[in-house]
């Protein structure tokens, strides 16, 4: 039996094995992507449809400085938005990880609850948690009765507030999950060594707990850099994304080349900010 | 006794498929468009299951139908969209012959230039895009669009985020057309609406949410958004500004891939009676395209001002028209006030 497990698969056994997923990249991702990617460089017809010309025109007017800004201000809000979920959620996945056994599920149960409730439905509580005549208000000023009224809705911050709390489960279920693995004993070999506390973590806890990082920073920023309905629901449209921009593309104007053009653009950033973004962790790792 | 529960099972689902396809009527249209009191009427009385689907948007609409989406029998696109779907060879020509009551429709609404012939698309109801505002709030009532721009109202007032009629209210405040393809026009447009973004509490299209709650005291809206944040506020009025507004007219019209076509032309044949017609406005707050129908509405509906304007407002009124490949500017121009 044990023999028969440990014997290397033949390749057909490999394929049976890979193809639903194999079926379900290529079907739901390869074949739309590579979609994108041809339209990227057609011309949008007169009535909004697709001409087969090719053309270069909607790259060139991707790099044009209005679009490239909207672009930077979606990165910055991506890298603000993992930020502050790593901020937050590390100590609460250390915390998570070195609970009880007994009680940690019950936590942990806790993390993933909002997700029994669609997203949409989420974010419009925050406007409710955050409008003039809201939650926060009301209870700020039974606190402090003569203090101002806080507007956040409609603002930046309370986009950033919306996909900090819409994203923060996806960093601490992999943070959870790497640093639940960790073999505690290596604390004690470090303070063994003559480490306090700080330093024991800094050097073997952080370290090891860095593939959580990485899996759970990209998956924060690669939604929140291209999201589009929060900052629609929380920023009261008064501020652009790029997410927002190439969901115009698709519907009012109608210009599927150039929100195509644009995908591409912002998917090469996306790609290339991660590629970094781990080269500089693996560099972490080894020292 | 299970083999027979099957089989039993199996000839009722075959049945109810094969007399339902005959005898079913897809309606694809906008959400709180066609009330049920409409949908069951048509339904006892012509003996065809009435399935109603809903789109939010004439793109999204003409995005569906595009991908090959098919089985409706009914659409309701609004002008612009049916000029788009007719070129892109979407829609049915319509048998007239098949809908005497055609006839009612008023003359005011026939004949545009967004299928002059009307050899497509049945207009069907039609409203505005003006200013709602809190009248125990708002004093003096606005009467012009620069109330839009009104630092009183800073962060109390939203605007529609919708860049053809945004841009369009700044256009006509300045004098031009909502369908302007002057480049120049367009920049001062754009300037306006640039000046204007500190003052814009929020752009938002369901300006009925926001008025009705309270949340904003004014708004660059759809009347029947207005009327319906009436409902919940009656403090709410709405006025077409004097400069003049945008009108849109939403139509009833069959896709090229109806299957069934016979009882399509039934329904809007149907949806014409001039009391079938006047329940239209009673739950949708948006005037009809059929004039008999205002004798079978309450009164406060018949007169409302907002649903009938007079004469002399009704000239001032324009439709937006699809301007091509001159979108692009429009959305341009709309990027750079929404980057400000």
């Amino acid at each position: 039996m044990l023999s028969k497990l440990t014997q290397p698969f033949r390749t057909h056994q490999w394929l049976v094995l890979l193809f639903p997923a194999l079926f379900w990249l290529i079907v739901f991702f390869l074949i739309p992507l590579a979609a994108i990617f041809v339209y990227s460089f057609a011309e949008r017809g007169t009535y909004g449809g697709i001409q087969w010309h090719f053309t270069l025109k909607n790259y060139g007017q991707s790099l044009d400085p209005l679009y490239l800004g909207i672009l930077w201000r979606s990165i910055l809000t991506g890298i603000i938005s993992t930020g502050a979920c790593l901020l937050i959620g590390y100590p609460f996945a250390y915390y998570l990880a070195r609970y009880r056994p007994r009680g940690r599920n019950l936590l942990l149960l806790l993390v993933v609850v909002p997700f029994w409730t669609n997203f949409l439905i989420r974010t419009y509580a925050w406007i409710l948690i955050l409008r003039t005549e809201g939650v926060l208000n009301a209870i700020l000023g039974s606190v402090f009765p003569n203090a101002p009224t806080v507007e956040l809705l409609n603002t930046p911050i309370a986009v950033l507030i919306g996909l900090i709390y819409g994203y923060l489960p996806f960093m601490i279920l992999p943070l959870y999950a790497s640093l639940e693995k960790f073999d505690r004993t290596l604390i004690d070999a470090a303070k063994d060594l003559g480490a306090n506390r700080w330093k024991a973590f800094v050097n073997v806890t952080l370290p090891l707990s860095i593939p959580g990082i990485a899996a759970g920073s990209v998956l924060v920023f690669i939604p929140t850099v291209g999201a589009f309905i929060t900052p629609d629901l929380l920023g009261g449209g008064k501020v652009d994304y790029i997410g927002n921009v190439i969901e115009r593309q698709f519907k009012t104007a109608r210009d599927w080349p150039f929100g195509s053009a644009l995908s591409f653009l912002l998917m090469g950033i996306v790609l290339a900010a991660t590629v970094i973004y781990f080269r500089a962790l693996q560099g972490q790792e080894e020292t | 006794m299970l083999k027979r529960m099957l089989l039993g099972l199996i000839l009722t689902v075959t049945f109810l498929g094969c007399g339902g396809e005959q005898n079913r009527l897809h309606v694809f249209t906008w959400a709180n468009y066609v009330g049920d009191e409409i949908r069951t009427g048509f339904e006892s009385e012509f003996g065809v299951r009435v399935v109603v689907d809903v789109f939010a948007s004439n793109e999204d609409l003409l995005a569906k139908l595009k991908s090959g989406a098919s089985g409706y029998d009914v659409i309701m696109p609004s002008d612009y969209m049916v000029a788009i779907m007719v070129k892109e060879n979407l829609l049915s020509p319509l048998d007239l012959s098949k809908i005497p009551n055609f006839n009612n429709i008023s003359g005011q609404f026939l004949k545009r230039d967004f299928d002059p012939e009307n050899r497509y698309s049945i207009p069907y109801t039609w409203g505005t895009a003006g200013i709602g505002y809190d009248s125990s709030v708002v004093n003096p009532p606005p009467d012009s669009l620069s109330a839009l721009w009104d630092k009183r109202y800073s962060g109390k007032f939203s605007m529609l985020d919708d860049q053809r009629e945004s841009i369009g209210a700044a256009l006509k405040l300045l004098g031009y057309s909502v369908n302007s393809t002057d480049l120049r026009a367009l920049a001062e447009a754009k300037a306006k609406l640039i000046e204007q973004k500190p003052l814009v509490k929020q752009y938002k299209n369901e300006a009925d949410e926001i008025l009705g709650s309270g949340d904003v005291v004014m708004a660059h809206c759809w009347s029947g958004d207005a009327f319906r944040a009436a409902a919940r506020r009656s403090s709410i009025k709405y006025v077409i500004p004097k400069e003049g507004a945008t009108q849109f007219i939403d139509t009833v019209c069959i896709p090229a891939s109806a299957p069934n076509k016979a009882a399509a032309a039934q329904f809007i044949n149907y949806l014409l009676r001039p009391k079938i017609n006047a329940k239209v406005t009673e739950f949708t707050k948006y005037g009809t395209c059929v004039p008999a129908a205002r004798e079978h509405l309450p009164d406060a509906l018949r007169n409302h001002p907002g649903i009938y304007p007079p004469e002399e407002v009704l000239n001032k009124l324009e439709s937006l028209r699809d301007l091509g490949e001159f979108t692009r500017n429009y959305d341009r121009a709309w990027t750079e006030v929404k980057a400000k």
